[in-house]
């Protein structure tokens, strides 16, 4: 039987440290061309000059801008602090290495829902239509919370340096947009590159928005869902059992 | 006496405690204690094993061997880290945050409800000086000024022990004196205090007892005093003289253990210094000198602590 006092107190640390962190990093350099100018370049770079349609690009934008921003605050936050020489003095408060790593994936998901926020709206101003709200509501707060593990993941290696953290997590971030069915619809993929698409948590995520906003999707939404959560489930076991390895050696 | 009540007069329990890094064995069988109320030093070289044991005690890494009690709780548990406010070497506040809300995200994290972390940290920032400067950004502190406010991070949670690692290293002067007569009140209402310092003067005058590491292991623990008298051999005649003396005759005379000439004094070491003085005093008069200044000097804290880590150097 959990100590629910003790899962509250905790809960209210982690609050307290993404409070911090959303103060601390959402104006940092990197986490703005990192974040939000990236992917919005990356997009455009793809899409002008070829004929595709509002209903086809916004979901790829939204998924792109989602895992951007999701995965732009975690990586960072264990490595700024530890090369800040303000790391251990968090680790000797009275949280849990659990409270100190929801509290940066906290953190870094407010960042990817409120900007994933302005795309939707966009896309609502330029007239596309959400046929499922509350379904594609939940897609955006899930996936948010399994980028920004996924993030926080990245920052496992007990470097103190953001730019390598940095550089870790563009090696993996880049092929994933590529294969996630952003810029080509998984239907159209060859069955070897469906089979790559799988092993991506944001092909879940584009598979949903388009459903919700095209009307089709190559899974059945439970499947995504599913996906997603067992990705997160991962992401965060391997985040928590991780960090409680690398987290001293930083210091 | 019952063994839990002689666990709550000890705010620390250390027994056996060791880290190994590799090879190298950073921290080596440490047993100590520390009373409540207690001001305790901890000293050592560069790389004896101080910043280790502070980083055990406070919970930031495990030991390999031994155990370690804070306030009765198993160090790193959330009980002890909750009664413990620490001052880690070389930590930093937020820069990025003001002095005020960096006392705030500390409050947070202790679970200290807003209007008594408020009254708190008023408080505090106005007996160390810095509540004018409280909304600005810790990046436009001074080093002094960053100090003294993460030593206020640490109070705002009124912990019942203060572990403080080398807290006034490369301070200025005023900030180095505010922070040394703010740890001699909070010990003075009661609070015990761990500290770790190169400053042998500091150790001196605010610690009851010190602990002295080398190498990873505790070579003697008492009080300042008693070990600066402990040090048999280590008393010294400090004498100049109007003219140049060969320091090899002054190592001639009866009692004269060694001879160190700093400046234009010699410090003669001896076991009994009165009979010293007598045979320096002959000595001037048969060969014409004159004394300029002649003083009876007793081992300070710091001859104690290169006695015993040189000696146990040698031992080892």
């Amino acid at each position: 039987m959990p100590d629910m006092a003790l899962l509250w107190q905790q809960a209210r640390r982690s609050l307290a440290i993404a409070r911090k962190d959303v103060r601390i990093y959402y104006s940092k350099g990197p986490v703005i061309i990192f974040g939000v100018f990236f992917p919005v370049f990356l997009f455009l770079s793809f899409t002008i000059g070829r004929h595709m349609t509002l209903d086809f690009m916004i979901p790829g934008l939204l998924g792109m801008i989602l895992f951007f921003t999701a995965t732009s605050i975690s990586p960072i936050v264990v490595p700024w602090e530890a090369q800040a020489r303000t790391l251990e003095r968090l680790m000797s408060c009275p949280v849990r290495m659990e409270t100190i790593i929801l509290g940066d994936i906290l953190a870094s998901f407010v960042f990817g829902v409120g900007i994933s926020l302005v795309t939707i709206v966009l896309g609502l101003f330029l007239g596309i239509t959400v046929s499922s709200p509350v379904v594609f509501a939940v897609a955006v707060i899930l996936a948010a919370f399994c980028f920004a593990s996924l993030g926080n993941v990245f920052s496992i290696p007990p470097t103190n340096l953001p730019s390598t953290v940095n550089m870790i997590a563009s090696v993996v971030k880049f092929p994933v947009v590529f294969i996630s069915g952003i810029f080509i619809p998984l239907d159209q993929l060859p069955v070897w590159g469906q089979a790559i698409a799988y092993i991506s948590p944001l092909t879940y995520f584009t598979d949903i928005a388009r459903s919700s906003i095209q009307g089709q999707s190559h899974l059945p939404l439970v499947i995504d869902f599913l996906a997603l959560l067992g990705f997160t489930a991962l992401f965060l076991a391997v985040a928590m059992k991780l960090h409680q390895k690398t987290m001293p050696r930083r210091i | 006496m019952t063994a839990q009540e002689l666990t709550q007069n000890f705010v620390i329990k250390v027994d056996g405690l060791t880290k190994r890094y590799g090879e190298l064995v950073a921290v080596d069988q440490i047993s100590f204690q520390v009373k409540q109320g207690e001001l305790f030093g901890f000293l050592g070289p560069n790389g004896a094993g101080k910043t280790t044991t502070v980083r055990i005690l406070t919970g930031v890494i495990k030991a390999d061997e031994g155990t370690a009690l804070i306030a009765g709780y198993p160090a790193g548990s959330l009980k002890a880290k909750q009664v413990a406010g620490v001052v880690p070497e070389m930590a930093n506040a937020y820069p990025d945050l003001s002095g005020w809300n960096n006392l705030v995200l500390m409050a947070e994290l202790y679970g200290i409800p807003g209007s008594e972390a408020r009254r708190r940290g008023e408080k505090l920032l106005e007996e160390i000086g810095l509540f004018s400067r409280k909304d600005d950004p810790v990046r436009a502190y001074s080093k002094g000024m960053r100090q003294r406010l993460i030593l206020c991070m640490a109070l705002i949670s009124d912990p019942q022990i203060l572990f403080l690692d080398e807290p006034t290293t490369g301070l200025d002067v005023q900030s180095a004196r505010l922070i040394k007569e703010m740890l001699q009140r909070l010990n003075a209402s009661g609070k015990s205090i761990f500290l770790t310092t190169h400053d042998m003067d500091e150790a001196n005058q605010l610690c009851d007892r010190v602990a002295i590491i080398n190498r990873g292991k505790i070579v003697a623990i008492d009080a300042p005093e008693k070990l600066r008298m402990a040090m048999r051999g280590m008393h010294s005649v400090e004498v100049s003289f109007t003219n140049t003396v060969s320091p090899e005759v002054l190592a001639q005379l009866p009692g004269v253990n060694t001879v160190r000439r700093s400046g234009d004094k010699y410090h003669l070491y001896t076991d009994v210094p009165g009979d010293l003085v007598v045979s320096l005093v002959n000595y001037t008069s048969l060969a014409g000198l004159k004394i300029v200044s002649l003083n009876i000097l007793a081992p300070s804290l710091e001859d104690a602590f290169v006695a015993l880590t040189e000696k146990e150097a040698k031992d080892a």
